[in-house]
């Protein structure tokens, strides 16, 4: 893997694309060897908020000079993000993290599940995996976003919580409403949904990789902040405890306890 | 120009060190610093066996800073000694070692298993905050911890370091206590206690409660407690406590620290230990200082 660096990139464009959800392009180095699934670390430049935000890797540019992140307003530090636009400078800390196993899908039937701000990360693997694959939103309402990025690269079926497009309900009731199948899975989103994934996995006997997110201070493996409990002993302190950062944050479903 | 300093007979090539618990056993960090530069790594806390640690979440951000509970995770002393010592002797820095445990007998142990190891220091850790049994427990009255150091420096055959908690209401008395016991040098201080609730949720932000406190905000009181401990001891002392560039770190020395270590800091910026070396040495140049240790308590 690459060295990781903190270097400054610089803004080539950011818009609202839904409530609190914001799609912002970066000039960064960076790109170019940012896999899908990986994250950057954004640092808001006020003094007050310290620690770097975790961002997954949405898209990037065919270039490769650019990142494409979408993110939601969550606090202090993405408020600050989103008040920036062309031309303006963020710190980032990347590329960080492990990424999808593009290898395990080669011709196989994928799903590649995304719920809420779980979305971003789902496009620029759907662009990567060359194999079938059908693409599963979930939203809570009719506010949606990425599903026209997305819909170039595969079936694309949606779910709402409210029903106001779609299924009714969340990624797993449009496997039941559609009777869909898959070989593999690859999904990101609240953890109920990786919840019921692992379990429909384990069910189907198939093979699921799923993206986690926790409260994460380094980013690079150090502060052993972000862990999750796995089956396996961990690679670090040889307990039960993954680092999401650098372990993950995608593992295969079957070896952590969520 | 000279940045050497000598603590308990280690000379170090700069007063720079790494805070324990921030910086892994530098491993993460190679990425970002040449190792090479440093005055020492001060590695993770490690006990006799792993740890697990505590649930999640374990850090959170606060207003200037940040609160973890950790809760020392850790591989315990046979990994370390197989992967982590052979990999910091790579380099060209002094070696700190971190010593945590639940009893005394636990500490007791890891010193000894590191009387043969290729280390220059232990720092024993009696002032986490945020495990159950042992840390701080044996470092918030003054008998506690003359009894705990006192034990470990016959067994110790490295320098030993005790490092303080912030937790006590006389920091000077706490640091005669060990003074008193044998210690060889302080470092101090360890994080603050604190909490963080979320008002939507009603719930406590770190799945422990409490965390330490860390960061820039604490540094007022880290300097504070530096100088008052430098009144009443003989034996040299680590400062640290929210350093994030140069100013701050001369700010310790000044206040009396014989050197420095970057906490919290590294995960904000993962050069700050490289820029904390330069930028003594600009102003050393700046204020025509030949020896780093002339400023160590020269404040007025």
């Amino acid at each position: 893997m690459a060295q990781k660096k903190k270097i400054k990139a610089t803004i080539v464009s950011q818009k609202k694309i839904a409530e609190q959800i914001y799609d912002l392009w970066l000039e960064t180095k960076l790109a170019k060897n940012a896999h899908p699934g990986q994250f950057v670390a954004v640092y808001p430049h006020h003094e007050s908020t310290l620690l770097p935000r975790p961002i997954s890797i949405c898209e990037v540019s065919e270039d490769k000079r650019r990142l494409r992140l979408v993110y939601r307003v969550a606090g202090k530090g993405t408020a600050e993000f989103a008040s920036y636009g062309a031309g303006d400078t963020l710190e980032i800390l990347g590329v960080l993290g492990n990424g999808f196993p593009l290898e395990k899908a080669k011709g196989k039937q994928v799903f590649l599940m995304g719920g809420g701000i779980g979305i971003p990360p789902m496009l620029e693997l759907a662009k990567q995996l060359g194999c079938r694959k059908r693409i599963l939103l979930g939203y809570r309402d009719n506010d949606l976003f990425l599903q026209e990025d997305l819909a170039q690269y595969g079936d694309v079926y949606v779910a709402t919580e409210d029903g106001s497009v779609g299924t009714k309900g969340n990624v797993m009731d449009i496997i039941n409403a559609h009777g869909l199948t898959a070989d593999v899975i690859m999904a990101c989103g609240p953890m109920p949904m990786l919840r019921a994934i692992k379990k429909y996995a384990e069910e189907k006997g198939i093979e699921a990789y799923i993206s986690l997110e926790e409260r994460m201070a380094c980013g690079v493996g150090a502060c052993l902040g972000c862990v999750c409990k796995t089956v396996k002993v961990d690679s670090h302190s040889h307990v039960h405890n993954a680092r999401i950062c650098t372990d993950g944050p995608v593992f295969e479903a079957r070896e952590v306890d969520i | 120009m000279n940045t050497q300093v000598t603590i308990a007979g280690v000379t170090f090539q700069n007063p720079v060190m790494t805070a324990s618990g921030t910086f892994g056993s530098g491993m993460e960090y190679s990425d970002f610093v040449d190792l090479n530069k440093l005055g020492a790594v001060v590695t993770k806390g490690v006990a006799n066996v792993p740890w697990e640690g505590n649930p999640t979440p374990r850090v959170a951000e606060v207003y200037g800073g940040m609160l973890n509970a950790i809760g020392l995770q850790n591989p315990g002393i046979d990994v370390f000694v197989k992967r982590d010592i052979p990999f910091l002797q790579k380099y060209d820095t002094k070696i700190i070692v971190n010593v945590c445990g639940k009893t005394v007998e636990d500490y007791l142990e890891v010193v000894e298993r590191l009387g043969d190891q290729p280390v220059d220091m232990l720092e024993i850790n009696v002032s986490c905050p945020n495990v159950k049994e042992g840390a701080i427990a044996f470092g918030q009255k003054p008998e506690s911890l003359f009894d705990i150091t006192s034990r470990i420096k016959k067994k110790a055959k490295q320098p030993v370091i005790m490092k303080l908690s912030p937790n006590v209401t006389d920091i000077a008395e706490m640091s005669r206590a060990a003074e008193a016991a044998g210690a060889d040098a302080l470092s101090m201080i360890n994080t603050i206690t604190g909490m963080k609730i979320d008002i939507q949720k009603r719930k406590f932000v770190l799945a422990n409660k409490t965390g330490g406190m860390s960061g820039p905000a604490i540094k007022p009181v880290a300097v504070r407690m530096v100088y008052q401990a430098a009144q009443v001891v003989k034996i040299p002392i680590i400062g640290m406590g929210g350093i994030s560039n140069a100013e701050d770190a001369i700010e310790f020395l000044l206040a009396g620290a014989s050197a420095v270590a970057v906490g919290a800091m590294n995960f904000v910026n993962p050069y700050t230990t490289v820029e904390v070396v330069e930028g003594i040495e600009d102003y050393m140049r700046k204020y025509g200082i030949e020896k780093v240790t002339d400023l160590i308590g020269a404040v007025e």
